[in-house]
């Protein structure tokens, strides 16, 4: 990846003349490939494309996701995802057998849940699935939120960044592709975690982050023992 | 209209009344991002105007009845202060804010990709604080930022401003005076290829008339653009030495 051609553009700007270098977050126009957003333009496999600064989380399949439950309807939960678009869980996407009658015994008006985004329809109906061990309702732990295009940045290349804090700070931490976080740890441990988390967040597009997080928290932890 | 007897005159040594050349715009600031509610935010001075647009969504639509399957919806609400102008304006929406409202939604909707959306709504809110003619094209100039500041698709920014006619001579951006005893107003708004998405006319022009006001207009828009375009962009200059924001979007376990 070349790093020099990182670049803010906005709505509309040229970034190739070729037209078949329109990737993510770009169109053709007049056949030149055009920004869709206000964001950071870089090459990728040969094509451009663009990361937004800013937006909302669209829910896509496979997508696993942090929510809580909004409403309980004719054997479906109705689940805030941090979308434009709410989800719907139906009874059978448990992992187990619950009765009709017995749903808001097992999973409550607001309740956190990780789950997964088993299928999005053309009028946007998001469906969601809890059957996979990895998924569950959330019981410990806190839940706190990013704006969803931070999320990338969040994890890091390869996961770096997140593995780092998980190991630095002694926490579980799970990232939801909506922006919502899920930590759990002891309470100083978790205090810190999303204290960082939001400096991640707000320093989402600056260079050498992971290092300089790295030192913040030597320096925190330091002022703590 | 003012008495006939007297003749006023809008320039003085060929210049305007506020100092400005027939082809000159007010000063404009901008500001990005000025609300913390607001997904998209944007404050905007041309010169004595002062407007604020918020922008919220995609976000659901409510009341349900208006949502399409296909795409999403732009709501547009321009609403004057009731301090913004002179005499104090009877609070709420009234038959020209609802004019308004309706131009400058059309103005910026052919630019958004709607159908990215499907069943939602984009809401943007306009409020002039501070009225001195022109407070559409304004609105439309703050909007068209906020909207790139909330991140919603967009195949353009839009930029709007507009000419007049006072004395005979055909003028750029005419202010409160120029507007309100002027012989013509037309307010256009456009994406920086010269595509036109606004076009109105108070007042009567010739034809070669009404070609030099688009001309001035247009020239105008430009310039605003470029203004439009570095306000985002030096929003996020500080980090021109690029980190490497992550090619892979990783799963990670738990």
């Amino acid at each position: 990846m070349d790093r020099m051609d990182r670049n803010v553009v906005v709505p509309g700007d040229i970034l190739s003349d070729d037209p078949n270098r329109s990737g993510e977050g770009t169109y053709v126009k007049d056949g030149c490939v055009r920004s869709l957003l206000y964001g950071m333009a870089s090459s990728y496999k040969d094509k451009m494309r663009v990361i937004p600064l800013a937006g909302k989380y669209v829910p896509s399949p496979g997508d696993t996701v942090i929510g809580t439950i909004q409403d309980i309807v004719f054997s479906n939960w109705i689940i805030n995802i941090n979308s434009p678009y709410e989800g719907l869980l139906h009874i059978s996407e448990l992992p187990r057998k619950i009765e009709m009658n017995e749903m808001s015994k097992y999973l409550r008006i607001g309740s956190s849940v990780m789950i997964r985004v088993k299928d999005v329809d053309s009028t946007m109906k998001v469906e969601l699935t809890m059957n996979d061990r990895r998924l569950g309702i959330l019981t410990r732990g806190r839940v706190a939120e990013i704006n969803p295009t931070r999320v990338p940045r969040l994890i890091g290349k390869g996961g770096s960044m997140i593995n780092m804090l998980k190991k630095e700070l002694n926490c579980n931490i799970f990232v939801g592709q909506n922006g919502r976080i899920w930590v759990d740890g002891n309470d100083d441990d978790m205090d810190l975690a999303l204290k960082t988390v939001l400096i991640i967040e707000k320093e989402a597009h600056t260079t050498g982050l992971t290092d300089r997080i790295l030192e913040f928290l030597r320096v925190e932890k330091e002022a703590r023992s | 209209m003012i008495g006939m007897d007297e003749k006023l005159s809008f320039f003085k040594d060929g210049l305007r009344l506020d100092g400005r050349l027939p082809d000159e715009l007010r000063p404009i600031k901008v500001e990005v991002g000025v609300l913390a509610r607001a997904d998209g935010s944007c404050y905007m001075e041309m010169g004595e105007n002062k407007v604020i647009a918020a922008v919220y969504g995609p976000r659901e639509v409510h009341p349900r009845h208006l949502q399409e399957v296909t795409r999403a919806i732009v709501r547009y609400r321009y609403n004057m202060a009731s301090f913004s102008v002179e005499e104090r304006k009877r609070p709420g929406p009234d038959r020209r804010s609802y004019e308004v409202s309706k131009v400058s939604r059309e103005a910026l909707e052919p630019v958004i990709l709607t159908s990215y959306f499907p069943r939602s709504v984009v809401d943007v809110f306009v409020e002039v604080l501070q009225a001195d003619a022109g407070t559409r094209t304004a609105g439309i100039n703050a909007a068209s930022v906020a909207l790139a500041d909330a991140g919603i698709p967009m195949r353009s920014l839009i930029s709007s401003c507009a000419a007049g006619k006072v004395d005979g001579e055909i003028v750029l951006d005419p202010m409160k005076l120029e507007d309100n005893f002027g012989e013509a107003d037309v307010p256009i708004a456009m994406n920086p290829s010269g595509e036109i998405t606004l076009l109105q006319m108070d007042g009567r022009l010739s034809k070669e008339e009404l070609q030099r006001a688009l001309e001035l207009a247009k020239a105008g828009c430009q310039q605003i653009y470029e203004i439009q375009r570095k306000v985002l962009i030096d929003r996020y200059s500080h980090m021109d030495d690029m980190g490497s924001c992550d090619e892979v979007v990783a799963e990670e376990e738990i």
